[in-house]
This record gives C-alpha cells, sequence and structure tokens, in this order.
C-alpha cells in the first residue's frame, strides 16, 4: 500500500494487529500473511512465500516463526526480531490478563461458547492456507499425489511428519514435483 | 537444583520452589528445538511427564484457554505458565527460551535462503517440502473436521466453508471478515445451546 514507510514499522503494525485475529494459532494466519506480503506490499514473491514456508516446516520450533522468515526477508535482523515480537507479544499479555481473570472468576460457561463458535472459524482458515499455498505449489500431478499422500499418511499413520518433508524434498530434488 | 530430585512436585511444592529463571529458559528451549512440525507434544511431554510442573488436567485447561484466545498457541501458554512460576520475569524467560534459540536458527536459514535460493536443486527441493506440509496441513485440517461431520453440524461445517470461501478464495481481509464472523459465530452458537438446553 504505502511503500515508502518504514517497513520495519510496517511489520510491527501488521503482525501485531494480525496475530489478535489469528484464531486457532499462526497456521490460521498464513492466508493474510500471504495477502500482505505478497498482494498488498509484494515482499515476497508467491513462490518465495511457499519456500519461505516450507523452511518454517523444516526447522525445529514454533509454526509462528514463519514471521521470523518474512521479517528477515524484508528488512534483515532488525525486520526479523520485529515481526516475531509483534505477532508474539500482544496475544501473550492478552493471555496473560484473560488467564488471570478466569483464575480469579468462576465463569467458565462463556468460554465454553465462544471455544465451540470459533472451532469453525479456525478451521476454515487453515483449509484456507493448505488451499493458498497448493496453489502456487501443486502444480504437476505427482506433486498434487505427494500432498494427498502425505495429508492420508498424516491421517492415519504416527510416522513423524519430518520424514514426509525428507520424501518431498528427495522427489523435489529429482525434478519430480516441477 | 538438581533436576532427578523426587517428582512429588504438586502446585503447592512448585510455589514455595518454582523452577529459576535460567531453568525454565533452558528447558524451553530444549522443547522447542526438539520440536519439528509443532512443539506441543513437547511441551507436555517436558512440562507434564519430565519436570512435573503441571499436573495433565492443569496442562490440558492451560492449553484450552490458550487454544481460544487469539495468536500463536504455544507461546501463549509458555507466557502464562512462566508467569505462574515466576511472574513476568518467569513468562519472559519461558518465551525466550522458546523463541529465542529456534528464531536464531530461522534467521540463519533466511540468510542461507537469501544467499543461496535461486540455486535450482534448492528451489526444487523446497518445492517438494511444501508439498508435503501442505499434505501435513490438510490433514490437521480433515482431523479437526470430523467431529462436525460426525455430529452432522451443518451449521458449523457452513461456517467453515463461509471462511473458507472469503479467505481462501476471494482473498478478503482477516480482520474485516473475522469482525463479522466471530460475533455471528458466538450468536448462532449461543442460540443452539440455549435452544438444546
Amino acid at each position: 500500500m504505502n511503500s515508502d514507510a518504514n517497513p520495519v514499522f510496517t511489520l510491527a503494525l501488521t503482525f501485531a494487529v494480525m496475530s489478535l485475529f489469528a484464531i486457532g494459532g499462526a497456521n490460521s494466519a498464513i492466508p493474510e500473511m500471504h495477502r500482505v506480503a505478497v498482494d498488498v506490499h509484494h515482499w515476497l514473491t508467491d513462490k518465495q512465500f511457499t519456500d519461505v514456508y516450507a523452511i518454517a516446516q523444516l526447522s525445529p520450533g514454533p509454526n509462528v516463526l514463519i514471521v521470523t522468515l518474512i521479517g528477515y526477508s524484508v528488512a534483515g535482523l532488525a525486520g526479523a526480531l520485529v515481526a516475531t515480537l509483534a505477532m508474539c507479544v500482544p496475544t501473550a499479555v492478552l493471555a496473560l490478563f484473560v488467564s488471570r481473570f478466569l483464575a480469579r472468576s468462576s465463569h467458565a460457561r462463556w468460554p465454553a461458547v465462544v471455544q465451540a463458535a470459533l472451532v469453525p472459524l479456525s478451521i476454515g482458515l487453515m483449509g484456507a492456507s493448505g488451499f493458498i499455498l497448493a496453489r502456487t505449489s501443486d502444480r504437476t500431478v505427482v506433486a498434487v499425489l505427494m500432498t494427498v499422500v502425505a495429508a492420508v499418511l498424516a491421517s492415519v499413520t504416527k510416522l513423524n511428519p519430518l520424514w514426509m518433508l525428507v520424501a518431498g524434498g528427495c522427489l523435489g530434488f529429482a525434478g519430480l514435483i516441477g | 537444583m538438581p533436576s532427578d530430585s523426587p517428582p512429588a512436585a504438586t502446585a503447592p511444592d512448585l510455589l514455595t520452589s518454582p523452577p529459576t529463571l535460567v531453568e525454565l529458559f533452558l528447558a524451553f528451549a530444549k522443547m522447542s528445538l526438539a520440536g519439528f512440525g509443532g512443539v506441543l507434544v513437547w511441551a507436555r511431554r517436558g512440562i507434564v511427564d519430565q519436570h512435573k510442573w503441571m499436573t495433565a488436567d492443569e496442562f490440558n485447561e492451560t492449553f484450552a484457554l490458550c487454544h481460544f484466545l487469539p495468536g500463536p498457541n504455544i507461546v501463549n501458554l509458555t507466557f502464562v505458565f512462566g508467569s505462574r512460576l515466576r511472574g513476568l520475569p518467569g513468562a519472559v524467560a519461558a518465551f525466550s527460551g522458546l523463541v529465542g534459540p529456534p528464531a536464531l536458527i530461522m534467521v540463519v536459514m533466511g540468510a542461507l535462503y537469501h544467499r543461496y535460493g535461486e540455486i535450482d536443486a534448492l528451489r526444487r527441493i523446497l518445492s517438494g517440502v511444501a508439498c508435503a506440509a501442505i499434505g501435513l496441513m490438510l490433514a490437521v485440517v480433515f482431523r479437526m473436521m470430523t467431529p462436525l461431520i460426525k455430529r452432522r453440524d451443518l451449521i458449523g461445517l457452513l461456517t467453515l466453508l463461509a471462511i473458507f470461501v472469503a479467505i481462501g478464495v476471494l482473498r478478503l481481509p482477516l480482520a474485516a471478515v473475522l469482525l463479522v464472523a466471530i460475533p455471528l459465530s458466538i450468536a448462532i452458537t449461543y442460540a443452539r445451546r440455549k435452544e438444546a438446553a
């Protein structure tokens, strides 16, 4: 939108606001990250965005750290630091206040309703995440097969997901994914 | 403080001798660095089984709370947990352990990608990894949808579909969509529960 503005400031504001709407966790915010980083600010290309997602999945740590990579691509170390803190701190402080409030009150009723109401929203957001990433990544028959096989294996077996990422990497290296 | 002290530590014991800030930092760094594809399993193992800092029920309750609040769940959980043991410094220590070391790794990966990302072999490998990672995410979506399908929760499934279309297909801004969808969904859920009761 406004590419003249200081990118670090834009990162801070973008991710702080985004975190407040990330219901169900960081993966629910991926469509919004993609919209902001690829469509609005042109920080990353479509391919770079899925690359960044793949790197984040290959690395240890919480899923939210994809924002560290996005921040780094935009503004180096400062960008990485600011994006990470902006995505984590506001909601962590909110969680702290809410948990203290709930510990003092015995009104545990309304969170159950809110929680039930948020579940379908959070699933819909994650489905949208998968869809947006797949649009860029799954462009060949083998690529689609890889995604389907990984989804089925993860659903019906207890296989460590890391093996599926490694298998995907090998197929990609062999030039089968495209 | 020896880590092999008797595992009798329940909440009251913890309040008299909670883990030090350094211990909190190290424990969360370890869980985080072990967590490929999600830290939750390792956090449960570390907090409940290994350190006995929480009972399984306490952990589930805290996680449920952090799951319905926005933001990265595991980060919220870490922050709330750290503050229960050692106040704000505890929260910061646990959070720094959880996020600091893997974020450093991420920065190194980012620098490598920045430098070598155009190499064809690497591009192909990452494409393959992305395909598999998308499959893993879809598996989570299916697993979460199963209870809705089993209950034949048509309204829940329609809500899900509406969000999917608005965000995934129409690419509307998240905040705008949720500011409409959250109150609407809460109102519908509340009305249905009242009706059922």
